[in-house]
């Protein structure tokens, strides 16, 4: 499933036109990418939670030649599914 | 942000759509991302990320209570990558 299957199942159900949904699919995700980019968590209830986390530097090494280098501190974003989503994967199909 | 602060957003922003109808189009995608990922399927959102779902083997754990043994049935987990551009975004 990419963006352009969604652009046209919100097409189907929403009854806009082609470019308003592959708009309204756009602004959901920018929405998305600028709370995050922000500094802030994103909840959705019954699909998860996506989670920034701040990373201390540490020590690594350069697996190729070996040299030891300095992994900087950094923000990262995980994905907390929900246990909803969680469940609903494993039930089986046509549920 | 929760999902409906995000309605609330996008109803500011789509000035001709109504905030029930943001809503229905955010539950929309939501639902059927979940119904991709119960099929197995994989989402590739440009830009954002890809969901994918991972298969957990089947192992034996034990109930921290009494010791005794348990036995995990195998099962699947969704998982996300975080796409590069948003990595980045996320990173400066």
């Amino acid at each position: 499933m990419t963006k352009a299957d969604l652009v046209d199942i919100v097409y189907e159900k929403a009854g806009l036109s082609k470019k308003e949904a592959q708009e309204i699919v756009e602004d959901i995700f920018d929405t998305l990418k600028n709370t995050l980019k922000a500094g802030d968590k994103i909840k959705i209830s019954g699909f998860g939670n996506f989670v920034l986390r701040d990373k201390r530097p540490r020590k690594g090494r350069n697996p190729q030649t070996g040299d030891d280098i300095e992994i900087t501190a950094r923000r990262v974003l995980t994905f907390r599914p929900s246990q909803i989503l969680k469940a609903f994967i494993n039930e089986p199909p046509q549920s | 942000m929760t999902k409906s602060d995000l309605v609330e957003k996008l109803s500011e922003k789509v000035t001709t759509l109504t905030k029930k109808e943001c809503e229905e189009i955010v539950e929309t995608v939501f639902e059927n991302m979940k119904k991709a990922l119960h099929k197995g399927e994989k989402i590739e959102i440009r830009g954002f990320g890809s969901f994918t779902v991972r298969l957990r083997r089947a192992k034996e754990g034990r109930n921290p209570k009494t010791g005794d043994k348990v036995a995990i049935p195998e099962k699947r987990i969704p998982f996300f990558k975080v796409g590069k551009e948003l990595r980045e975004l996320v990173n400066c």
